[in-house]
Order: C-alpha cells, then structure tokens, then sequence
C-alpha cells in the first residue's frame, strides 16, 4: 500500500518567531495550533491525533494534550531532533488511510532565543566524546565540512555562497529575522567558531513555533484552502554520534530521499522548490548531493554562483532557512510550512511561479536522522 | 527464566578501568574477526555476544579535524579530531605536540595515554611525521 496522495496537509501557521517575550515554549505552540486550525477551518474538538517534540520537555506530547484540554486517540512524541516532524507527517498519513484517525496536528514551538540565547537541548556529549569537548553540535559539523574540503576540494567560498543565497532569500520574506544584506566576503569575515565553521555558516537562535492539520485527501478539498498532498516519505537513521558515523560525507539523505521520491515517483529533476534543513552551511551542500541534485563531491560547485539563490536554477530555502529566517531549533517543521505556502502560492515576492512539487528535508542529531517528504498540489495527484 | 550472556561490569566501565591502569584496549569479534571501538555489548558487524579485548597498534590518520576557537583567558584554541585507527575503527581524540596549523587530515598519528579536557584519562595522539 502506498501513501502517496492519500493524505493532505489543510491547514498551516507560524507564531512567535523571531523573539517571544515572557512566553514559553508551549505558549507558542499552542498559538501555533490554534492559527493552524483556524486556517483549515477545523475546530479543536476535531482533533483526534497529535504529534510533538519539543526542546526541553521529553514528554511535551502530554503536555500538549493537557493545555489543548483534548482527549486525542494518539499522542506521538517520537523524537529524532530536527527531522521529527516529517517522520510524523508519514504516521499522520498512515493514521489518516487507515481510519485509525481523522484530524492530525503535527506542531513544534521553543523560546530558545529570550529564554536562553543558545540552542536549547537535552541532549549531553557522548562517553566517547565528551573528553575531548567537541562544541555540540557544532563541532560534529565542523568535522563533516572539514572532510569534504579535504575529499572533494570544496572551499570556504562554496560554503559562503550557501549562506549568501539564504539571505537574499530572507530579503524577499517579509517574516524572516534578518534581512540585511551578506555578502561573501561577510562570511568569510566572519567570528571562527570551530574551524572551518565561522558564525555564518550557523543557523540562527530564534524563537519560535509551526504546526500542521493533515486530513485525508477525499475530505481534504471540503477546507478553505488548497490541500497540499503528501505525495511520499522516507527516513534514513545512521548513528547518533558523529565519531560513528561511517562516512562524513554521505549521510542518511541518499535513503531517506530515495525513498520519499520512489514513493511519490518523481526524481530530483521535476522538483520545483526545495526546502532543507540546513543547521549549517555544509548541511545544505551534503544534502543536495545526497538527495541527487548534484552528484556526491560536486555539491560545492553545484551552490556556487547563486544556483540557489533567487533567480538561480534551483530555488531552496525560499523563506530564508534557519540561516536567515527563523531556526528555533529543531526546524524540520519550518520547512513544511515555507513548502505549504510555496504549493498554495503565497509566499509574495518570494514566491515561485508555478510551484507544484516540494521536496522537505529534516535532518537530525548531528547529520545522524534524515527524513525527507514530497509535498505536492491537486495537479500532481 | 534470565539467561545471564555477560558477567560482571559492562564494557564502558571495564575500558574505563583499563584506560586509568595504563591500557588502552579495543574489541575484537571472536566470531566475524571485525575491530570495534567504541566498547559495546555484541559485535555491531555480526551481532555475537563474542567481543574480546585486544591492545591496537595505535598507529592511526586523522579523518577530520577542527579547531574550537576558545578565548585566550579560558585557555585558548584546541583541536578535536577523528582518527582512523589501523585496525579499521574510528574514534574522537585531541593531536597533542603540535600547533593547530600544523594538523591536517590525513595525516599519521600515534595513540597515547593522556588527560582529556578535564583531566581525566584520555586517548590522545602525536604526530609521527607522514601523511596519507
Ligand atoms: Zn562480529
């Protein structure tokens, strides 16, 4: 049994972001949910299945259940970091064509930024590592980005341009936290935080929250906006630490994208905006060779000369990404959101004409969980 | 009915016991002959309950490196690495006797027995003058 079109996602909303004063985590979820549900036109009462992961809070899926004050038949609080949220997408859509549920909401929200001015995490260095002290996660990434300059030659000017294209997308995203302009130079300029990996190439420490309302696709059409069809799915788990992952330079993306595109039976090639998590700047850059933009090794090229930025060949991160938008820690929600927009078309300036097909991709730990799905229009069904 | 397959303390605090006695031991899979590092209960390659402790050889590449930019007053720059050992498994480390400039990945190493980041017993690495 496939998934593909089975299930729709009618409802979406951002809140909080940027800075959240005096509000915690669970507020801007919360506000998050109601704008969902409100934008699908579905009452609270409606809903009978929830998914969450949150910061701090390792069973937030209770709490979220408590302050909604609704009595749902699943509460999935599965947690793989920053991917979580489009592994949840694919339980919602087997909920949803299996009867066993008829409204998901799928949320995420952190105050990262006003509670604490740094990534919020409960998750401490491993036994192995821990003597070294390696900065988590950064450093994990500093290592992946230092081995594929070493292996395939990528420069510091590649992962530069990575950054470059976010912001210019962030100047087109009246939503996205900064906007002033970046240039190549600028990154290069930039604070060395663990080496190569300069202030730049980090994503930001914002506040922030998104959720979902998936229903199935027959009644997804009855709610005020154009369902956005889950069109495929697909996870690929390597390690948790990044001293057993077997090769920095290949990640679980190559699975995970394989199989969401077998799902959806499309290839790289007919996507037509892409939405990635991209923590750091080498993220981005492993990410389109894994999923088959590009070939593996030819990703730092692939970025250069604004290919993904607007106006380039490949639009990704058009809401400015965790780079430039908003990166309240795990981000793999916000890629689903900026995708949703993009698929109904409106996203402003911003937006690509004619967007039917989305890819989104969620990575986790540290390059350690990748999840990737395949969002689509009506047309695609 | 327990069926008891492991006696006595699990490997993490028997690697540990052995690194603060002077001994730096990997596993070896009795049944599939594979090296394993970190220590674990089974053979992550085969899955038998069969892992025995051997000593390296403790010659080793570095695989990845970075330098974590620290302020001068909290003691300054140092370096994380992953290393290759020749045994074929690979681990976290710090190259010790050189500067930060002067480590490269793909360069040949040596395990030693040193102190970690907060002085506990750690292996580290010294450079012994080739590359790969
Ligand atoms: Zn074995």
């Amino acid at each position: 049994m496939s998934l593909r079109g089975k299930a729709a996602i009618v409802g979406a909303a951002l809140a909080g972001c940027g800075e959240a004063h005096g509000r915690t985590s669970m507020d801007i979820t919360i506000e998050a949910v109601h704008g969902a549900l409100a934008d699908a036109g579905v009452k609270l009462s409606e809903v009978d299945a929830i998914a969450t992961c949150q910061p701090l809070d390792l069973l937030s899926g209770l709490t979220l259940v408590q302050e909604l004050g609704i009595a749902p038949k699943f509460t999935m609080n599965n947690r793989m970091g920053g991917s979580s949220f489009l592994s949840h997408t694919m339980w919602a859509a087997m909920l949803l064509e299996t009867g066993l549920a008829e409204t998901v909401v799928i949320c995420y929200g952190s105050n990262q930024r006003t509670a604490s001015g740094k990534l919020m995490t409960a998750i401490g260095l491993p036994t192995y590592e821990a003597p070294y002290k390696p900065m988590f996660p950064l450093s994990s990434y500093a290592l992946a980005a230092d081995r594929h300059m070493h292996q395939f030659g990528t420069t510091r000017e590649q992962l530069a341009d990575v950054a470059v294209a976010a912001r210019g997308w962030a100047q087109k995203n009246p939503e996205a936290f900064v906007r002033d302009p970046l240039t190549r130079e600028d990154v290069i300029a930039s604070r060395l935080i663990s080496d190569p990996l300069r202030v730049r190439d980090c994503c930001l420490v914002t506040d922030g929250g998104a959720a979902l309302v998936m229903r199935r696709a027959e009644v997804a059409v009855d709610h005020p906006q154009p369902p956005v069809y889950f069109l495929g799915g697909g996870e690929g788990t390597t390690h948790r630490d990044i001293s057993e992952m077997a090769d920095l330079t290949v990640t679980g993306a190559a699975q995970s994208g394989a199989a969401a595109m077998a799902m959806a039976g499309v290839s790289a090639a007919d996507i037509d905006v892409v939405q990635l998590y991209d923590a750091f700047t080498i993220n981005v850059i492993l990410f389109l060779e894994d999923l088959g933009f590009c070939k593996k090794g030819e990703g730092g090229a692939f970025v250069q000369g604004g290919r993904i930025a607007p106006g380039g060949e490949l639009p990704v991160n058009t809401n400015g990404g965790g780079l430039s938008c908003v990166h309240p820690g795990m981000y793999g929600m916000f890629t689903l959101v900026e995708a949703v927009r993009q698929l109904r078309g409106q996203t402003g300036e911003r937006q690509i004409e004619g967007a039917e097909l989305a890819l989104c991709h969620g990575n986790g730990g540290v390059l350690s969980s990748q999840v990737t799905n395949i969002l689509g229009t009506s047309a695609t069904l | 009915m327990t069926i008891n397959t492991f006696e006595g303390p699990g490997p993490d605090a028997q690697f540990a016991e052995m690194l603060a006695a002077g001994d730096f031991r990997i596993q070896r899979c009795g049944e599939c002959d594979a090296y394993v590092f970190h220590p674990r209960p089974i053979c992550p390659h085969c899955g038998a309950a069969a892992l025995a402790w051997v000593e390296p050889s403790g010659a080793g590449t570095v695989y990845a490196k970075t330098i974590v930019h620290r302020r001068p007053e909290k003691g300054g720059d140092y370096n994380v690495v992953l290393v290759d050992l020749a045994e074929g498994v690979r681990m976290m480390s710090r190259v010790d006797g050189v500067e930060p400039s002067g480590i490269t990945t793909g360069m040949a190493v040596q395990a030693s027995i040193g102190e970690g980041m907060n002085g506990e017993p750690a292996v580290i690495f010294t450079p012994t003058g080739g590359a790969q």
